[in-house]
């Protein structure tokens, strides 16, 4: 065999400037711009002071992004512990085949078909204590039910927002995978002697590694940078009890104009995420590897 | 262990009304305990079918199954006690191939120390003991398939044990190494195995008893030795042995037989009428022309295909094909030569049935 010295031609870097260039545009050019803001101190847009990495150290060091990072972990969380499970029971109990598969298939997307901000106007109106259908209900069954006064009621009513909002996605994504088994894997297992739990374990949950993942990653990047709907409900009150990332980081920006922080910030937001799903995903492909340990087919 | 019987038919269609409306038509057979059966037929002749009603994954429309006496039509897999290996491996990706193996037997609430033993023993057979801590994931098709057969046969006290083409999917040197293993299991564990394909070798080289099948109907159910010797179809004739049987028209008139109006003697009566003579390769004779009892032919083409020649010939507008020993002296392209078609081994056929 003789190896093929390609002759080097520099005309392919041509071909790739189109690329570069949207790249540049609709990512690096705007990150740039953060990363600038981040570095200086704008007093007004003529006076602006270089400051190095202060801002970044006074963000590390500020209580209330302290409280919001927290309140993010948990709130994403929650809707991954919630919404992971619900939505793969829900994928089991999906029909399999004919117009009930495709009814029920419409039916579940429906909530993922509204936009985020009538969302949240719809559980604002849900949740009212006088007219709203949960919160009137709950005030007659005798609970003080208000997300307006109550912080646990808040947090719970944009958890359970985000988890009627957004568990059909994760439903839909476990059923298709659980569309692509084949009979073969039920029909050997009724032959086994499998249970219905062995079934899920050993054929359904495995062979649904892959959406899950996508799920799992999906949701927690969207839960993550979730703004509009706690936004139109609740504001993000009462007190910082539903103040997410992204609403501390447009307090800052928008409602106090601190460019350079909320810059600083918004770099690290950045670097949160990026490193939340590189653990996560390589945390879901070492499970798969493990299990195709030598694999080679 | 037990014998089953078949009397039923089945259509995927809920109102049946033409032949063709049936994945099988009306049949009634039975598989004796502890026989080796093979089920053999073309692509879409209702050979999966049959085996699916077996094992009970499928209910067969009219008619009823019977395991032992019992009527077992309506029952499950599991109550039938039946194991099935299917086409395409299927592994349980999460467990190791002791796991596998040992998955039907944990199901069934069997002993630990008395799955271990029957694990171990599986594994030996199938050549797997040196595999078994390894994931069953990351293995071979072949290796898998092998795991298939293996969750198969794990169980020692099973009514039967069904493969749907089981050897698909394995490399052709080692499905004949499979198939020897299947049939010395066949000897050591005296489970009855029931074995579906399209492939005429490995079902009579695996089988004590084949199943002939096309269009969802059993055409012929015999030893491999007589579906080569008297097929009772001429589908059987054709389908089995390479290549398959020669046919030639023939024509019955007051107790005379004739080919393209030729006069032949037969040795046994036959009904008067249309019919076919049905000659099995090995059997069609070469003569010099001009020989009592034989046909003119010209020889259209020799091939030699290794161990043995073939020789095409034409006989009075029909191609008919022979089987000769690889060191024989084969005619040329072109010559004239006699044919010997009646003889001892020569079937005769009415309305496509075996009648003499």
């Amino acid at each position: 065999m003789s190896v093929t010295t390609k002759p080097v031609n520099q005309k392919a870097w041509f071909l790739i400037l189109p690329v570069f260039i949207c790249v540049a545009f609709s990512a690096i050019l705007p990150l740039m711009t953060v990363v600038n803001y981040s570095v200086q101190d704008i007093i007004s847009p003529e006076r602006r002071v270089f400051v190095g990495t202060e801002w970044f150290a006074a963000v590390m060091r500020d209580e209330d992004l302290h409280a919001a990072l927290w309140n993010q972990l948990k709130f994403s969380g929650a809707v991954l512990l919630v919404e992971i499970p619900l939505g793969i029971a829900l994928a089991l109990s999906m029909p399999a085949a004919g117009w009930k598969a495709s009814a029920t298939l419409v039916i579940v997307a429906l909530s993922l078909l509204i936009p985020w901000n009538v969302v949240g106007t719809i559980w604002q109106i849900f949740g009212r204590a006088d007219i709203g259908l949960m919160g009137a209900t709950l005030q007659r069954l005798g609970i003080e039910y208000s997300y307006t006064g109550d912080a646990l009621h808040a947090w719970l009513t944009v958890l359970l927002m985000d988890i009627w909002h957004w568990t059909p996605l994760v439903a839909l994504l476990a059923y298709a995978g659980l569309r692509s088994i084949p009979d073969a894997y039920y029909h050997a297992a009724r032959i086994d002697g499998a249970s219905k739990f062995a079934v899920f374990r050993y054929i359904q949950l495995p062979k649904m590694r892959g959406v899950l993942m996508i799920a799992v990653l999906l949701r927690f990047m969207d839960s993550f940078m979730i703004y509009t709907e706690p936004f139109v409900l609740t504001g993000g009150g009462p007190g910082n009890a539903t103040t997410f990332l992204s609403q501390y980081l447009t307090q800052k920006a928008v409602g106090q104009f601190d460019l350079g922080p909320a810059a600083a910030f918004s770099l690290i937001y950045f670097l949160i995420i990026l490193l939340f799903c590189f653990v996560l995903y390589n945390w879901m492909q070492r499970l798969g590897q493990t299990e195709k340990e030598g694999g080679h087919d | 262990m037990s014998r089953i019987d078949l009397d039923l038919a089945h259509s995927y269609k809920p109102n049946p009304q033409e032949d063709g409306d049936y994945a099988l038509l009306p049949l009634k057979m039975s598989f004796e305990d502890g026989g080796a059966y093979a089920l053999l037929g073309p692509s879409g002749c209702g050979k999966t079918t049959m085996l699916n009603i077996m094992s009970g994954l499928l209910v067969p429309s009219h008619g009823s199954v019977k395991f032992d006496g019992q009527d077992m039509t309506r029952a499950t897999p599991q109550q039938r006690n039946i194991a099935q290996v299917f086409q395409f491996p299927v592994i349980y990706d999460t467990m190791t191939v002791a796991e596998n193996l040992a998955f039907p037997l944990k199901n069934r609430k069997v002993p630990a120390h008395q799955i271990q033993a029957r694990v171990g023993q599986i594994a030996e057979m199938l050549e797997m003991s040196h595999q078994l801590d390894m994931r069953a994931a990351g293995l071979s098709a072949d290796q898998k398939q092998k795991i298939s057969l293996g969750r198969g046969l794990v169980r020692p006290d099973v009514s039967a044990v069904l493969f749907d083409e089981p050897l698909t999917v394995i490399d052709p040197h080692l499905k004949w190494q499979l198939r020897r293993k299947l049939k010395q299991i066949h000897h050591e564990l005296k489970l009855t195995l029931i074995y579906v394909t399209h492939d005429q070798v490995e079902a009579l080289t695996f089988a004590d008893q084949v199943v002939v099948m096309t269009r969802g109907k059993v055409v012929q159910m015999g030893t491999p030795e007589a579906l080569f010797e008297r097929p009772a179809h001429t589908f059987v004739g054709h389908f089995i042995g390479s290549p398959g049987m020669n046919f030639l028209p023939a024509n019955v008139a007051e107790g005379a037989l004739s080919v393209g109006g030729l006069g032949l003697s037969a040795d046994r009566e036959l009904p008067a009428g249309e019919i076919k003579l049905g000659i099995r390769p090995e059997y069609l004779r070469l003569v010099p022309v001009g020989a009592i009892g034989a046909l003119p032919a010209t020889v259209r083409q020799v091939q030699d295909i290794g161990t043995y020649l073939l020789v095409t010939c034409d006989v009075a507008g029909q191609t008919l094909k022979a089987r000769l020993a690889p060191d024989a002296t084969p005619p040329a392209v072109g010559d004239r030569v006699g044919l010997q078609v009646l003889g001892e081994h020569t079937c005769y056929y009415k309305n496509e049935e075996l009648m003499a």
